[in-house]
């Protein structure tokens, strides 16, 4: 069958009251046990996350939101670093899916407190667990994680490098509201060197055929951006008339103690999204953020709350990518493992 | 009655005297004595040791190494460096002053050279601090540390801010005729990177440390080289612009040489995708660019000197983050095979020159005997087999860490023999079976 022909078979309603009826061919398509980043995954294997996010997406309209995909199995969700919806929505997500889930929470880096993170994990993985969603500030721990354990990893945001299940869920969005990805022009805009936001936006958006412009200030986006296939821009107004999407990131006001900005002000007024600037923008343009809003920095309260804007459906979609991603990363395999086979 | 040994039936490359030809060599009373063919028959040898199939060359001398006695002595000690040193041909090694307490004075300089004699493995020659403390603010007692053995002076990873601190420490350590070891790294540019600053990092969301970082401190250094008149060695140079900043300074007369390293004429920030810190280093690893530039000073002399930068650590120290790992990798026991297998077997690089590059060439920048086997010289002598196709192993590596990025390579160029002063102190057979007694 042909990705295309296989696609349109997803896309067929079931009627069934199981569950969501997830297309046969899925498990071909989707072969990794750990979702990383979207720097190495391709454009098939992106829709397949989406096409399966979509018929997870249907479970939370229902009165009863819970399906036994995964029941039996154990989700962890290992955090290091401060996060609310990220964790709540991989909890609930493994919920809905009847997993059951422990949150491990620890403040700082797990070297300064003595007890590497490779024998933090290896020891919650002995008590028997298929995923670890991991939040960590250093770039590259859940690869690391991944070349250590048995256990299935996904990356839940990891320093300034990937936070694939973020990419997902704005591409999800996106093709929520335009009914299409490729050609579409998208703009990133705010601290692009240290997003990890961003790195996994530009990934996806540009394997599924969109343009992309990253904006910011020069100190906070570097003009190397253009090697990875995207514009480079400096002047959020020159940008703005074009783009069908703009994805407001949000300014981290310890970044401007690096001296990577004279002040939070001069921010706002060169790049922060007002209702008056917005009157350059294309009438359907959507605007979305990935939270939490620094109100009145980057965005306007007016215009986050406004007609065009998606966050809160992008908080929506993120339960259904997550649902999609547990999903295909556990799915096949044995349901028992860690402790006996160590 | 003196004791005689007897190399014979190896070809001999020493480069200091422009020697390359099947000869036998002579040691007696732990001094070269003669070199000419066909010395197998004359006279009673305490030991001839098989060349054949062998090359034979003055004792290597790795000129930066970090040997951690005093201070992290879980992660090397003199005693196991100076055998690692051994066991990867080098017969001098010269150790830099990042220990703990710094080796700021005289004492400490004579400590470290007691504890390679008792290592009695290599010549271990101590690089003094340039300033107290390795705090860049006031110039250490060189003229002590003279007499202590030092044979060079560098603040090392901490390098000196203050560039008028720098320039009094080049007219200072020039009064001995003492070489300044400089790790040129500007440490406002270099800020929290954690790998080289390019598409890479980029990339992985990881600080980097621009070439920029790096090239301010060679420029400044030069300058400050050119107006005391003192030798400036730049350490471990990693990119296209430092070579050419040496290049250039050579053609105008300054007193400036350089080393590289085998992991940065080897690796690119490439290898920082997996995350694995054993590709972590300062100065990190760069780009194809900079390689390039590396080897084509490696060939045309404007770099000085092959250095391991040999620096031990713990597996405990280097199984965290990337970002949280501590910089450096070990090198004593790779330096010869992966210097072979790169810059002669794929680049074409002439023997000698590599046998340059590996022994009169530090050798002349530290001012130590060595370098050559002219007659009357100590016999420090290195034997090469660089015929056996073989793979890095970090497991038989003599030194306590095995922090190697090079693991697993597959590669020719080993030692079969060292010598230090005309005694055997590594043969191939005895990695086999560690505990053997020699």
């Amino acid at each position: 069958m042909t990705p295309e022909a296989a696609r349109d078979e997803r896309t067929k309603e079931t009627g069934s009251g199981e569950g969501p009826a997830l297309p046969e061919d899925v498990r071909p398509r989707w072969t990794r046990k750990h979702l990383l980043g979207l720097e190495e995954l391709s454009k098939d294997e992106i829709e397949v996350v989406l096409d399966t996010a979509e018929r997870f997406r249907e479970i939370s309209t229902r009165s009863v939101k819970k399906v036994p995909a995964l029941r039996g199995r154990v989700v962890v969700n290992l955090f290091f670093e401060a996060s609310t919806r990220t964790r709540v929505s991989f909890g609930l997500a493994a919920q809905r899916l009847s997993a059951d889930v422990v949150d491990f929470q620890k403040e700082g880096s797990s070297s300064e407190k003595g007890e590497t993170l490779i024998d933090t994990a290896k020891n919650i993985e002995a008590m028997g667990v298929d995923v670890f969603v991991v939040r960590h500030e250093a770039s590259g721990a859940p690869w690391n994680l991944a070349r250590h354990l048995k256990t299935s990893v996904v990356n839940a945001g990891d320093g300034s490098h990937e936070h694939p299940t973020q990419g997902l869920l704005d591409i999800f969005t996106i093709r929520q509201a335009k009914g299409r990805v490729a050609g579409l022009e998208v703009a990133i805009v705010g601290d692009i060197a240290h997003s990890r936001v961003a790195r996994s936006n530009i990934w996806g958006l540009l394997k599924l055929g969109a343009k992309v412009t990253v904006v910011g200030p020069s100190t906070l986006v570097p003009s190397r951006f253009r090697e990875l296939g995207v514009a480079v821009s400096h002047d959020l107004d020159a940008v703005l008339p074009r783009v069908d999407v703009i994805n407001m990131l949000r300014i981290q006001r310890e970044r401007q103690a690096g001296m990577s900005f004279p002040s939070i002000r001069e921010y706002s007024r060169l790049f922060g999204l007002t209702r008056a600037r917005l009157k350059r923008a294309k009438p359907d343009i959507s605007i979305m953020h990935p939270g939490p809003i620094n109100r009145g920095v980057e965005i306007a309260p007016e215009v986050a709350d406004g007609p065009s804007s998606l966050v809160l459906k992008q908080v929506e979609s993120g339960l259904a990518v997550r649902m999609a991603v547990l999903y295909l990363v556990v799915g096949g395999k044995p349901a028992v493992r860690g402790a006996e086979d160590k | 009655m003196s004791e005689r040994l007897l190399i014979e039936g190896g070809r001999v490359v020493d480069p200091a005297r422009g020697v390359d030809g099947r000869l036998d060599v002579l040691i007696e009373d732990g001094q070269i004595r003669a070199l000419a063919p066909g010395l197998g028959g004359k006279g009673e040898y305490a030991r001839v040791i098989d060349a054949r199939g062998l090359v034979v060359t003055p004792g290597l001398v790795d000129m930066h190494v970090h040997l951690r006695e005093p201070g992290n002595e879980e992660e090397e000690t003199i005693a196991s460096g100076a055998a690692a040193a051994a066991a990867g041909g080098f017969t001098s090694v010269a150790a830099m002053p990042n220990t703990d307490p710094a080796v700021d004075n005289e004492a400490a300089c004579e400590f470290q050279v007691n504890q390679g004699r008792r290592a009695a493995k290599a010549r271990v020659y101590p690089i003094g601090a340039i300033t107290k403390g390795r705090r860049g603010e006031e110039l250490a007692e060189m003229g002590g540390m003279v007499r202590g053995g030092a044979v060079g002076f560098s603040d090392d990873g901490s390098p000196v801010r203050n560039a008028e601190v720098m320039r009094r420490g080049l007219l200072y350590a020039k009064m001995f005729d003492k070489v300044v070891i400089d790790h040129a790294e500007d440490p406002d540019l270099a800020g929290k990177g954690v790998m080289h600053a390019g598409l890479v990092s980029m990339i992985l969301g990881l600080s980097g440390k621009s070439s920029a970082s790096e090239e301010v401190m060679v420029a400044r250094d030069i300058t400050l080289a050119e107006i005391t008149g003192a030798r400036l060695h730049i350490a471990h140079v990693s990119t296209e612009g430092s070579v050419e900043l040496v290049r250039g300074a050579k053609a105008r007369g300054i007193k400036v040489t350089c080393e590289a390293t085998p992991h940065h004429f080897s690796l690119t920030d490439e290898a920082v995708r997996s995350f694995d810190p054993n590709f972590k280093k300062n100065p990190p690893l760069r780009t194809g660019d900079d390689v390039q530039a590396i080897l084509d000073g490696l060939k045309d002399g404007t770099v000085d000197a092959i250095a391991s930068d040999h620096a031990p650590h713990s597996r405990e120290a280097k199984e965290v983050e990337f970002q949280d790992a501590p910089n450096g990798v070990t090198g004593l026991e790779t330096m010869v095979p992966v210097s072979y297998t790169r810059l002669v077997e794929e680049r074409g690089l002439p023997l000698a020159r590599l046998v340059e590059l590996l022994s009169v060439g530090p050798a002349k920048i530290l001012g130590i005997a060595g370098g050559s086997l002219a007659p009357g010289a100590p016999a420090d002598v290195t034997v090469l087999d660089l015929e056996t196709a073989h793979a890095i192993d970090v497991e038989t590596f003599r030194s306590k860490s095995r922090n190697c990025p090079f693991r697993g390579w597959p590669v020719r160029g080993r030692a079969a023999f060292t010598l230090v002063g005309g005694r055997v102190v590594h043969e191939l057979a005895a990695v086999a079976a560690p505990s053997a007694p020699q």
